[in-house]
């Protein structure tokens, strides 16, 4: 993916480029607004990280609230220190598409930037998510692996839904908090991880090949063997 | 620092004086009142009784001229002179050309120039001369008549309350300024106590208080409630401490601890991959003081109650139920069983708030439970309408809280003796108390024999007033 990354902070940019880099993006980068807004804006990327207090006149709420006016929607993810609610509420108001507080873990930042960047290819309206053998129908909202109807619940169909559309992606507890329940903060105890081994006896334990992977220090994919 | 304020303050703009300044003039227009009214009712009705005295003379004598002529009035007025034992009276008739026909006056005095007119004249009679108040009247036949009294008596009687009541006024003065003095010093004093304490405390000393007079007047009254005051500030000033000093130390334990892997690996680890295990767990000690400092930051960010502008509706039954559906596998995986229990089905509680930390203050307590449940035991999570309030419970078998440590529970950092191993920081209780006092709830911790009982009681929306009454047309609709 081509990704621009607009921080001031020699060292969190740095950081960040290299572990973008060695992810396979190609990653550009500006230290101040005025440069972000520019190469933003003359340039299509698949996804925008943004820091929101930056020198040079134009802040990160600023530069996007510039760019949506000039019609551009590549999604932006916010990285700011700024973390309470009301910050993160702005920064979503003014058309930023995630965001993400400092200090960050890399895994997290990389698994959401890629995220957003498929978002942003817009594919239509899906009806059916295949990976492997899984097939997902989302509109009879059944679930079959290798031929065979498996039985979920609500909300076990919710979270393969999610992993599916992120398949191939790293996807963090945190995101599955976020886009299955809809939970903006970090329960104490690891609810996520039994939700997912729960779901994990249910599409993998059956079967000779697991596609739901673990990730270690960042969460979890789901990959067909070989993809 | 004191004497600077009051220099500060000019001399007409110090409260005291203008004080003081009101006092003497009420005192001073009250004497001038008490003044007046003792000289009208002394010197005054003497005046007016000569006056009259003379007056009605008047009138006899001009009736006796008229009943029996000139001689008739001089025999009148020389009768009169004779009965008149103190010599005061004072008669007088001239013929057309001022010459004495009658009367103990040698002649007619030049100053009284109009007749019907009052005069104070000097007249000397027996070789002396005192004051006399007369008035001259037109006789027939061109005669005039002069009639008087002596008021020298009456002069020195009014001399002399006129010196009483200049003393008097004078005593009256000096009174005013020595009241308005005193209550100037009063005033002062009383306001250089109070002035004297904040000047020690906006200079370090917090532990300085307002000293009372004992006599629980208004000052003290006032006193009293500045000491309130700075009881509560200290108070929370010493919250404030011990949260810091909290801050301190919990964080420093983290840190030391992340310090010391760092600096163990680089002086011991042997290999690549036990220095790489050593970053991997300072790195998740950051990420737990990170998490430390989320959580401070987020109580700060609800008690600061600045959520209170994204209240909207919450209901209830959805919100308890996805919690329910999050944390029973996680439940389950331990052993624990965790129930739903909804009073009444056919209330659905609502409640004016902010989703998001009711989720949160909920999780805390879930995440409590969890954390602290014996293998085996049972949680609920129940909700019950109780008056105007809707009451939360979060109970488990765990062990519990001391009943004396329960008021403390909710403080920062506090860790009860027997969570002293389990992981946590020890916010959790604090953000759920600070959630609840955010929606003008509270948060009850009690014994659930065995076990805590961790109850969020908040507001009840009140259900919207019933709808006006349903048009028959749409009775068979929402039967259906």
């Amino acid at each position: 993916m081509r990704l621009l990354l607009v921080e001031d902070d020699k060292d969190v940019a740095g950081f960040v480029l290299k572990g973008l880099r060695e992810a396979g993006h190609v990653a550009e980068h500006a230290d101040n607004g005025r440069d972000g807004l520019f190469l933003a804006a003359s340039e299509p990327f698949d996804a925008i990280i943004l820091d929101r207090m930056l020198p040079g006149g134009i802040d990160g709420l600023r530069l996007l609230e510039t760019l949506r006016a000039q019609d551009n929607h590549t999604p932006v993810l916010f990285l700011s220190a700024l973390g309470q609610v009301d910050d993160r509420v702005k920064g979503l108001k003014a058309g930023g598409d995630d965001y993400l507080t400092k200090p960050f873990a890399f895994s997290e930042l990389l698994a959401r930037v890629e995220a957003l960047g498929r978002r942003g290819k817009g594919e239509g309206p899906l009806t059916r998510l295949v990976v492997g053998d899984l097939e997902l129908d989302l509109l009879s909202r059944a679930v079959k692996r290798a031929g065979q109807k498996i039985d979920l619940q609500p909300r076990e169909f919710r979270l393969l839904e999610y992993l599916m559309r992120h398949a191939g992606q790293v996807v963090t507890r945190t995101m599955l908090l976020e886009g299955v329940w809809d939970y903006h903060f970090d329960p104490q105890t690891n609810v996520i991880d039994v939700h997912v081994s729960r779901l994990r006896q249910k599409i993998d334990k059956p079967y000779p090949t697991g596609l739901i992977h673990t990730v270690r220090n960042a969460g979890y994919m789901l990959r067909a063997e070989g993809s | 620092m004191a004497r600077a304020g009051r220099r500060r303050f000019g001399f007409g703009r110090s409260v005291g004086v203008r004080f003081a300044a009101v006092y003497a003039l009420v005192f001073g227009l009250s004497s001038a009142g008490l003044a007046t009214f003792l000289w009208w009712d002394t010197v005054g009705l003497l005046q007016r009784q000569v006056e009259s005295a003379i007056n009605v003379d008047a009138r006899s004598l001009a009736a006796r001229f008229q009943a029996g002529g000139l001689p008739l009035l001089i025999a009148t007025i020389n009768r009169r002179i004779a009965l008149n034992v103190d010599d005061s009276a004072i008669y007088l008739v001239v013929d057309p050309s001022y010459q004495p026909v009658a009367g103990n006056l040698r002649g007619w005095p030049k100053v009284v120039a109009r007749l019907g007119v009052w005069y104070q004249v000097p007249v000397k009679r027996a070789q002396i001369v005192s004051l006399a108040e007369m008035r001259g009247y037109q006789l027939p036949l061109g005669f005039r008549l002069l009639i008087g009294r002596d008021v020298e008596a009456r002069a020195r009687l009014r001399a002399l309350v006129a010196g009483g009541l200049l003393w008097a006024v004078l005593v009256m003065v000096v009174l005013g300024i020595a009241g308005a003095l005193a209550i100037r010093g009063l005033l002062q004093r009383a306001l250089a106590n109070v002035s004297r304490t904040a000047n020690a405390i906006a200079g370090g000393d917090l532990s300085h208080r307002v000293a009372l007079s004992g006599r629980g007047d208004e000052f003290d009254l006032l006193a009293e409630t500045i000491n309130d005051m700075l009881d509560r500030m200290s108070r929370l000033m010493d919250g404030v401490r011990q949260v810091s000093n909290a801050i301190a130390h919990d964080l420093r334990t983290p840190i030391t601890r992340a310090r010391a892997r760092l600096e163990d690996a680089l002086s011991h680890a042997e290999g690549d991959a036990a220095l790489r295990a050593a970053i991997e767990r300072a790195t998740e000690d950051l990420d737990a003081i990170n998490a430390i400092f989320q959580a401070l930051l987020r109580i700060s960010e609800i008690e600061a109650g600045a959520r209170r502008a994204a209240f909207a509706a919450v209901e209830l039954r959805p919100l308890l139920a996805d919690l329910h559906e999050l944390f029973t596998a996680a439940a389950e995986e331990r052993g624990l069983a965790l129930d739903l229990l909804q009073e009444d089905p056919a209330e659905a509680p609502t409640l004016l708030g902010d989703r998001e930390l009711l989720q949160q203050a909920l999780a805390n307590l879930l995440d409590n439970a969890l954390k602290f449940s014996p293998p085996g035991g049972r949680i609920t999570l129940s909700v019950r309408r109780q008056g105007t309030m809707v009451e939360i419970t979060v109970a488990d078998q765990g062990p519990g809280i001391p009943p004396a440590e329960r008021f403390r529970a909710t403080e920062r950092f506090y860790r009860a003796e027997s969570a002293r191993h389990t992981p946590g920081s020890g916010l959790g209780l604090s953000l759920v108390q600070a959630v609840a006092q955010l929606h003008g709830g509270s948060l009850r911790l009690e014994d659930n024999e065995p076990g805590l009982a961790a109850t969020l009681a908040l507001p009840a929306r009140e259900p919207r007033p019933a709808p006006p009454a349903p048009l028959p047309a749409a009775l068979p609709a929402s039967a259906a």
